[in-house]
């Protein structure tokens, strides 16, 4: 064998091996949720009803800004209003948890945090905002569970 | 001229006027219907703290919410106000009494000269010269225009100024990361907290957690209303019965007032 083949023979070889490491690495990148390709893409809840309270479109963009609106109207001058409240996200976008109660932020698949690791931005609100709703509070429109666990169910109290 | 005067002089009058008499009458309503603004206006002014506000009203300084507590009905062992607040709240102790959130504790005291002893409940005392406002440097510790002391957690850094400033030991700092707080309690590490009054309960026409809890299985010391009415129950009882504010003497002008002290 002259040296020229030998060296056709590893260049060989080590194609081969890049080739299937290649093919093993995107088989172990494949997103675990929702769409195809190897980006892993957002699991979003569609939430309770029928629309949120303003177009998608709006909310994605803006949803931070309501929500800062909101948070110092209630905060100082004790304005309750429901339809940009931080709570009212969380109890209509509530993903059902093994537990049979909505998961928290420490889950993946929670609402918020789904949407935000994907864009690669760390909120806070969690710290000290509870994530998912009260055991004894449905959403709005829901029916009251005779079972709840909690006693009497909230009457939309924010 | 008041219309008891023109009456007298429409029946003492011996010739009957029928359109003297429709004018008097017209002027009688008149003088009716101008009164029944003020008086409505002075309904709506009273009734305010009792009726819940429009959705989109911001609170307003009409009111100034206070709670007086008799010493007289407040027993030694109970402490119904405090495990209330803890339930509601969702204040959960992590086995460390020296810094674990208190928003209220019962304190005894004792007159050494006499023995006389009382318990009574310390929670934040809504001053209306709040020094823990003064002090903070961020904003964040605020009053709300009906009186409520509040910390904003969103401004608030866990400088613990505060802390210090207040003489009633009223705030707390929390040292750990919280989980599953309540929905209307939003606490978390880092920053200073007391109690709120139960302003979620305010808000929706409720009484605060302690208030209710005293009052159904405690002895019913505490008393909770508007002081800036005339008419609620609060504001009669402190005109008719003498009360104390604790450390009357720094001028702060607590909310919260004691009787039987």
């Amino acid at each position: 064998m002259t040296p020229r083949r030998n060296t056709f023979v590893m260049i060989a070889v080590v194609l081969v091996c890049m080739t299937s490491l290649a093919i093993v690495a995107s088989a172990a990148e494949k997103p675990q949720s929702s769409g195809s390709g190897r980006v892993p893409m957002p699991v979003i809840s569609p939430g309770q009803g029928d629309s949120c309270v303003e177009d998608t479109d709006f909310m994605r963009r803006n949803h931070m800004l309501v929500l800062k609106h909101q948070r110092d109207q209630t905060m100082h001058e004790g304005i309750r209003s429901k339809k940009y409240s931080l709570k009212e996200c969380v109890t209509c976008h509530a993903v059902p948890g093994p537990d049979s109660r909505p998961v928290t932020t420490s889950s993946p698949q929670h609402f918020c945090r789904s949407c935000h690791d994907y864009a690669a931005v760390s909120i806070d609100c969690f710290q000290c905002h509870a994530s998912r709703p009260d055991p004894d509070v449905l959403p709005s429109g829901h029916a009251p569970s005779s079972t709840s666990p909690d006693g009497p169910v909230a009457e939309g109290i924010e | 001229m008041s219309r008891k005067t023109d009456n007298t002089q429409t029946q003492e009058s011996p010739d009957f006027d029928p359109q003297r008499r429709s004018f008097l009458g017209a002027m009688a309503t008149a003088a009716g219907l101008t009164l029944a603004p003020g008086v409505i206006l002075y309904s709506i002014t009273k009734s305010q703290p009792t009726e819940a506000r429009e959705l989109y009203a911001a609170v307003s300084s009409d009111v100034r919410w206070g709670m007086l507590i008799d010493l007289g009905r407040c027993e030694s062992g109970c402490d119904d106000c405090v495990s209330a607040c803890a339930k509601e709240n969702g204040l959960r102790g992590h086995g460390r009494p020296t810094t674990d959130a208190q928003w209220i504790r019962k304190v005894d005291i004792k007159d050494p000269q006499t023995g006389n002893s009382k318990s009574l409940p310390m929670l934040c005392q809504h001053c209306e010269n709040p020094p823990c406002v003064d002090v903070c440097p961020t904003g964040a510790s605020f009053k709300r225009a009906d009186g409520i002391v509040l910390v904003d957690k969103h401004t608030c850094i866990g400088c613990r100024y505060c802390m210090m400033a207040c003489p009633y030991k009223a705030r707390s700092f929390v040292h750990e990361v919280l989980e599953d707080q309540k929905s209307f309690a939003p606490r978390g590490k880092g920053t200073v907290e007391s109690c709120t009054l139960c302003v979620h309960r305010i808000d929706s026409d409720r009484l605060p957690a302690c208030v209710e809890a005293c009052s159904d299985t405690g002895g019913g010391a505490m008393l909770f209303g508007d002081l800036n009415n005339p008419d609620s129950e609060i504001s009669k009882r402190v005109a008719k019965y003498a009360s104390q504010q604790i450390r009357a003497d720094l001028g702060l002008k607590p909310g919260i007032r004691y009787r039987n002290l």
